[in-house]
């Protein structure tokens, strides 16, 4: 067969369809199935001269690039990804060379367009070699601004100020990511919470939740005003301050000395582990500092934790043998 | 895929190859640098500044602040530049060490730790 592919069609407009599409995303919904069709897809009015942008196939994704472009005319080569967002599908290679090279032959996009550039984003460099890119198709390719918002002021000149090159991690940002995390660790969590609350009765078990609300949904929002460099110190900071109010209320109802010191010892490391895990979904964290982190603190959150839950079950014990 | 012993080593025993930060691994090799721009367009970081017009190289500026994504080993046309890239995600490494998994992934189809439009896997 010698006929040109489909060539789709999209708006730069959302719909309600595609906001819910959104919200259903970021609490987790079916997560690998927010998926667009690859392929090559007509934004307005393109000619042989618009440009052509390259996306991947999250929904996401392709919507924030289509949102930003309104009244632009020009293509948008969705990349298969499956499903995953740029960032993260160009550190796995699917948002790739070989993928870019397969889908623009497969879309004959040197037939549709008259010149030899595509647009990227900035963050699927991870994953692109773009002299590469440029050797097997003949297409150069252009490194556009971090943020799919820019696009506009970057069209103007197609040059990037080191503001759009520079990536960043605002609260808006940091607020989307919290959902996804709560629905991981709401069934573990409740599990928890029940366990604790049949042994140690109601206030260990709403201590297990506060832990992991502090290190789910409060470390997030309040990660650049933890003091301390590394997620985990400012885990145990805020593990520490969450833990600080169930110890004194344990303390009050004069259940035994060691209660406060056990809730001092159980639950900071929980936040604190919480806490580095939300390493992997900052853009700034190496994989270096990482490890240094989990070399210097995993240690510590186990010992902590193991003989703050020992120290629990033993003053069980005794209250019952008493 | 490069492994983390194969990068030691290239920061170690490549010639030209000098380290630019104890935070990461990050490698320049200043000889190979042809100062095209392209790592400056890359990095999400600010790590190099773009070099002054008729400089024979780029400048590192920002080497602490490299998160090891690997753009700009992958962009560089002449190789100048090293970086034991990968996953900066505390999730993947202990589920890699769990599962014996040689490289931590974010594990598609569905990403464990990926915000849709945040970093994860670099």
């Amino acid at each position: 067969m010698n006929t040109t592919p489909d060539l789709m069609h999209t708006t730069s407009t959302l719909t309600f369809a595609h906001h819910w599409d959104h919200f259903l995303a970021r609490w987790g919904y079916r997560r690998g199935e927010h998926r667009v069709t690859p392929g090559l897809y007509a934004l307005g009015q393109p000619t042989p001269e618009s440009p052509v942008f390259v996306t991947a196939n999250y929904t996401l994704s392709f919507d924030a690039l289509r949102s930003s472009l309104p009244g632009v005319d020009g293509y948008i080569l969705v990349l298969d990804t499956q499903g995953v967002n740029v960032w993260c599908a160009a550190g796995k290679g699917t948002f790739g060379t070989d993928e870019i090279v397969r889908r623009v032959e497969a879309t004959r996009l040197s037939e549709v367009v008259s010149h030899r550039t595509l647009i990227l984003p900035q963050l699927g460099a991870p994953g692109v070699a773009a002299h590469e890119v440029k050797q097997r198709t003949g297409f150069k390719v252009e490194y556009g601004p971090v943020r799919a918002a820019d696009l506009p002021e970057y069209l103007k000149t197609h040059q990037a100020t080191p503001e759009m090159r520079q990536v960043r991690f605002p609260l808006r940002d940091r607020l989307v990511l919290i959902p996804v995390e709560l629905v991981h660790l709401a069934g573990p969590t409740a599990l928890a919470a029940l366990v604790l609350a049949v042994l140690l009765g109601p206030l260990a078990a709403s201590g297990a939740v506060a832990a992991v609300l502090a290190g789910a949904a409060l470390f997030p929002i309040l990660l650049p005003w933890l003091p301390t460099e590394d997620f985990s110190s400012k885990g145990f900071i805020l593990g520490g301050l969450t833990a600080l109010p169930l110890a004194l209320a344990s303390r009050k109802r004069g259940e035994g000395r060691g209660w406060p010191l056990a809730y001092l010892l159980s639950l900071p490391p929980v936040t604190a582990f919480l806490a580095l895990n939300f390493t992997g979904a900052t853009p700034f964290t190496s994989k270096s500092g990482v490890k240094r982190e989990m070399f210097r603190y995993i240690r510590v959150m186990a010992g902590m934790f193991g003989a703050g839950v020992l120290l629990a079950l033993g003053l069980r014990l005794t209250r019952r043998a008493k | 895929m490069t492994t983390c012993n194969e990068a030691t080593g290239a920061t170690g025993t490549r010639t030209g190859f000098v380290a630019q930060s104890k935070r990461n691994t990050l490698a320049f090799n200043a000889d190979a640098c042809i100062n095209c721009g392209m790592c400056s367009a890359v990095c999400p970081q600010g790590v190099f500044a773009p070099g002054v017009r008729g400089a024979r190289r780029v400048q590192i500026v920002r080497a602490d602040a490299c998160m090891e994504c690997g753009a700009c080993m992958r962009n560089c046309p002449t190789g100048a530049l090293f970086v034991d890239s990968g996953v900066g995600c505390a999730a993947a490494m202990i589920t890699e060490a769990l599962r014996g998994l040689k490289k931590p992934t974010c594990g598609a189809p569905e990403p464990t730790c990926c915000g849709p439009e945040a970093a994860c896997c670099g």
